[in-house]
């Protein structure tokens, strides 16, 4: 049949679901919601997100999202100024003419986020009022809409949950009497083309993405719509998306091969195909993907690896490693943990002996706990990398795992690569 | 409020991290939200630092507005102490929590600490990071030197039976090659018999800058940051400013002379240390080309100024663009550019610093990391010479700005890239010869290849990536400006965008046999030459009658 060893979940393993986690607070090294931006404008080609906040936000921007700022971005910042908070300007006459002169000049613009930042939040600027009023007067060609990037409200990813939450009002309803596979949380063009073929194979559909690639051809959402979360954290938008009466297909995330076909058969089961039909139709992407692991295996296996919090995706990857490649996670960080949207990944997580599973950050005390672990590899932010590099850890940068496809079959040897390539470059090394 | 996708200057705050990283045993505690933490990575990636920044940071978050988020200053301040132990504390709030007017600085001077804690002011909405930098030395200095500073009528006595002794001040982390430049200067200072006291910030402790007062005088090496400092310290202190910035031959020249008088040394004696091999490459026949190349500068004050001196009087370009994003130090630069009969250019718009570069039309530009970007687009070749900075600002090797040394590797670093560019025509010339065709062989691998194979059959492809990427910008960064027709027409397309002006094949022709590198001015000269002239069909006359009116200038 498969000729994979991972060809079924595993669930005989005693799980994480009962290991107490260590919760902190603290400085936080990590990126706020803004940061979103950088992917979500390159997924929707028709929108353009105009962060209303300081020159930090700008400066913020033009650093995480590297060269990619020489390029021609559909993302700004409308920098507020000592005149525009001490009332000498009105704001939201500022913010008008902005508004205009940008939409002006950008004709291929269809939708226009606008983006809220610690400032703009703490002076109170109402965004929803100002998308209301843009809305109005640039209807019917441009949809103004806002949400909030804040880093007093969003941690890193929480920006693209607070984006596609603001989206969710906006999608047509859908016939009371259709089932539709709604999946939800950006992924690489090319992998939801992959997906895509995998559901048009299993007779799955219609299937749709969330958010799509254009925002003037936004999914319907109704009673008979099942989500698929592709990405752990778009938690609020599967809520917003419930109170739509769409319900959630409880799955663990599409991450190594076992995790893709777990996400798959669960999609399958919802739709009432075999799980057997699953592993055939998915045989040779299955038996790709794990001979590609296999191959990062000799690499990886009995390596302890230690995550700090970053993007929410450190669980599932924990348990890829772990389940996949043999690693031995130490301590899992993650910004935020969500129970039920988390617990088909922490049921997979094997509760190790010493296993630590942290939530939220106090970065100095989590630097303590890291020397003293001494792990073989750390997943940590670009703040840290290089200063844990001159201790002696190797590091993987975190945001990686965010930018780079790593989702599906044909992703898993990419995602192994990832976390092999320290490794394999400290072993080249002889200075 | 203006809209803005890229800025020249990050907040005033970074200024302040600047100097509190490069700094030793000092701690810098930030009321800030989450988010803010990213700045480390400036330091940490760009600067390729093996340690995190001294910074702290409270990270207030919306639940705790309501609440005691004065609390979590004096919490972070207590812990940071207890954990860094510095000799110092800076105390200071980013945008978001200068709203809050939390007043971290009182909150923390009210722990008691043992150690000189500073609280910083720096107003984000409407200062930025150089102003911030010059700010934060300014505060640290001044509250660290003021116990030792003397009577106001003290007389500062002339160095006797010593050498003279000076402090460096201005370099930061993350500046345009200020860990060389410090290397070189200190180097320079060393052979005219001037000892170097103090470098601030960048390297010294806090226990080092309470005793800037020792030193018999102050070297401004980076005035957008050390000047507010050495003002402070010359009324304080009694302590002279040398504020010649020793960039380029002519001004490492004017250094010494300065440094020498106030030194009390012999200012010709001292001149015999500066030794550079610029003179003589910029006199050897090779860089007759070199004349009147047209050159576009945009910069930081000091490095935009010193460029533009460099640039006219030791390698001979011409100077048709100077500019700063820096508005506290416009002075210098309009100064500057009034010596060299040009409009001042000061913004920190960078589009508007684009629109002024395709106007100018330069052959090479000298500016930031955004006008490297800006000169790629419009095939333009370009140097860096100032802040903001990339991760490749911080070469390997030694490679200053400043002194004998500094004005050798601007010398190579300027003219490299026009050599490049020269080689690169040849290569071009040679592609129509016959025996370097596209489709022949290069002769001693003619069996190993067959004729019609792909890009490596002839030398002169071998240039086609470098010309390509010079001259069109790549698929996937299109201009930032917001429509395509904002792209530069490709250089040698002698088709106008005013459609009452026609080239004739012939004169197409023509214009194709002109070095491509001069080609897109011969195209301007020319249409402008028409237009003047009332000629709608530009043939090969026209051509030539615009090179004889304009000259090849």
């Amino acid at each position: 049949m498969s000729g994979s060893p991972v060809s079924t979940v595993d669930r005989s393993a005693s799980g994480c679901r009962d290991l107490p986690v260590l919760k902190e607070r603290g400085q936080r090294e990590v990126f706020c919601g803004l940061t979103g931006i950088i992917w979500l404008h390159r997924k929707m080609q028709d929108a353009f997100f105009l962060i209303v906040g300081s020159r930090t936000c700008a400066h913020l921007m033009q650093s995480a999202a590297g060269v990619m700022i020489f390029a021609e971005p559909r993302f700004g910042t409308a920098i507020m100024e000592e005149k525009d908070l001490a009332g000498m300007a009105d704001v939201h006459e500022e913010l008008d003419r902005v508004v205009g002169r940008l939409l002006s000049r950008r004709p291929d613009i269809r939708t226009l986020f606008l983006v809220g930042s610690c400032p703009s939040e703490v002076i109170k600027l109402d965004l929803s009022k100002a998308a209301e009023r843009l809305g109005g007067i640039h209807a019917p060609r441009v949809r103004v809409l806002s949400y909030s990037g804040s880093g007093i409200e969003t941690t890193f990813t929480e920006g693209e949950d607070t984006c596609l939450t603001a989206l969710v009002p906006e999608l047509p309803e859908a016939p009371a009497d259709e089932q539709a596979l709604l999946v939800v949380g950006t992924m690489a063009d090319v992998v939801e083309d992959q997906m895509r073929r995998v559901f048009d194979s299993l007779e799955i559909g219609p299937v749709r993405f969330f958010p799509p690639r254009r925002t003037d051809e936004l999914p319907p959402v109704g009673p008979g719509t099942r989500i698929l979360m592709a990405q752990p954290w778009v938690n609020e938008t599967v809520a917003a998306l419930g109170k739509r009466g769409a319900t959630r297909i409880p799955a663990p995330y599409p991450f190594g091969v076992e995790g893709t076909l777990a996400w798959l058969t669960a999609a399958a089961g919802a739709w009432g195909v075999d799980p057997e039909r699953v592993l055939e139709v998915t045989q040779r992407a299955r038996e790709r993907g794990t001979a590609a692991l296999e191959r990062y295996r000799t690499v990886l296996e009995g390596k302890r690896i230690f995550f700090f919090p970053d993007s929410q995706i450190e669980i599932p990857l924990a348990r890829f490693l772990r389940r996949e490649l043999g690693m031995r996670p130490v301590e899992v960080g993650t910004p935020f943990l969500h129970r039920e949207h988390m617990e088909a990944e922490l049921d997979l997580l094997p509760a190790d002996e010493g296993l630590v599973l942290s939530e939220g950050q106090d970065v100095e005390r989590q630097l303590d706990r890291a020397f003293q672990a001494e792990p073989d590899l750390t997943v940590c932010g670009l703040g840290l990398a290089n200063p844990l590099e001159a201790r002696g850890l190797a590091t993987k940068w975190a945001i990686e795992l965010v930018f780079t496809p790593i989702h599906g079959f044909d992703q898993a040897g990419d995602l192994a690569e990832l976390f092999a390539r320290p490794l394999r470059r400290r072993n080249l090394l002889e200075v | 409020m203006d809209l803005t996708i890229w800025t020249y200057e990050g907040p005033p705050h970074v200024g302040a991290m600047r100097v509190a990283t490069g700094m030793r045993d000092l701690h810098y505690v930030l009321h800030a939200p989450q988010g803010d933490t990213y700045a480390d990575l400036l330091f940490t990636m760009i600067e390729r630092r093996d340690h995190r920044p001294p910074v702290t940071y409270t990270t207030f978050q919306a639940q705790d507005l309501g609440g005691d988020t004065a609390g979590l200053v004096m919490t972070a301040t207590r812990q940071a102490y207890e954990r860094f132990r510095p000799q110092a504390l800076l105390v200071g709030a980013s945008c978001t929590a200068e709203l809050i007017q939390d007043d971290p600085g009182n909150l923390a001077s009210s722990l008691g600490l043992p150690v000189p804690v500073i609280p910083l002011e720096l107003p984000a909405y409407q200062r930025k990071e150089n102003w911030g930098a010059a700010e934060t030395f300014y505060q640290i200095v001044r509250t660290l030197c003021l116990p030792h500073a003397p009577e106001p009528t003290w007389r500062r006595p002339p160095p006797e039976g010593r050498r003279p002794v000076c402090n460096l001040l201005g370099p930061t982390a993350l500046g345009f090659r200020h860990r060389d430049d410090i290397q070189e200067v200190t180097l320079l200072l060393d052979r005219i018999g001037v000892d170097v006291g103090v470098v601030a910030p960048l390297g010294a402790s806090p226990a080092e800058v309470a005793h800037l007062g020792n030193a018999d005088f102050n070297v401004v090496l980076y005035p957008e940051v050390g000047r507010t400092a050495a003002s402070w310290l010359k009324r304080t202190f009694k302590q002279p400013m040398v504020e010649t910035v020793p960039i380029g031959v002519g001004a490492t020249r004017d250094f010494v002379r300065e440094v020498a008088e106030v030194a009390g040394l012999d200012v010709d004696e001292a001149l015999k240390a500066v030794e550079s091999r610029l003179p003589w490459y910029s006199r050897s026949v090779d860089s007759n080309y070199l004349t009147d190349k047209r050159v576009f500068i945009f910069g930081d004050a000091t490095h935009a100024v010193a460029a533009a001196r460099v640039a006219s009087e030791e390698i001979g370009f011409k100077v048709v663009g100077l500019g700063t994003y820096n508005r506290e130090f416009a002075r210098e630069v309009r100064a500057a550019a009034r010596k060299l009969d040009l409009e001042p250019l000061i913004t920190d718009d960078y589009l508007e610093v684009e629109e002024a570069i395709q106007e100018a039309a330069p052959e090479l530009v000298l500016g930031t990391q955004m006008e490297r970007h800006i000169a790629k687009r419009l095939g333009t070749f370009c140097a860096v010479i100032s802040a903001p900075v990339h991760v490749e600002d911080f070469p390997a090797r030694y490679s200053p700005q400043m002194g004998p040394e500094g004005a050798n590797v601007i010398f190579d670093t300027w003219v490299h890239p026009l050599m490049m560019g020269l080689e690169e025509h040849l290569l071009g010339m040679f592609q129509d010869d016959f025996e370097f065709g596209n489709d022949r062989s290069p002769s001693h691998m003619a069996a190993a290849r067959p004729a019609s194979s792909n890009g490596r059959s002839a030398p002169a492809e071998t240039a086609a990536p470098g010309i390509q990427e010079a001259g069109s910008p790549a698929p996937t960064s299109p201009a930032p400006t917001s429509t395509s027709e904002d792209a530069p027409p490709p250089e040698d397309a002698p088709t106008s965008a005013d459609a009452e002006l026609r080239w004739d094949d012939e004169a197409q022709a023509e214009l194709k046999k002109i070095p491509f590198f001069v080609r897109k001015k011969a195209r301007r000269n020319t249409e402008a030459y028409a237009r003047e002239q009332g000629v709608t069909e530009i043939s090969v006359e026209t051509l030539y009658e615009a090179k004889a009116h304009f000259g090849t200038r």
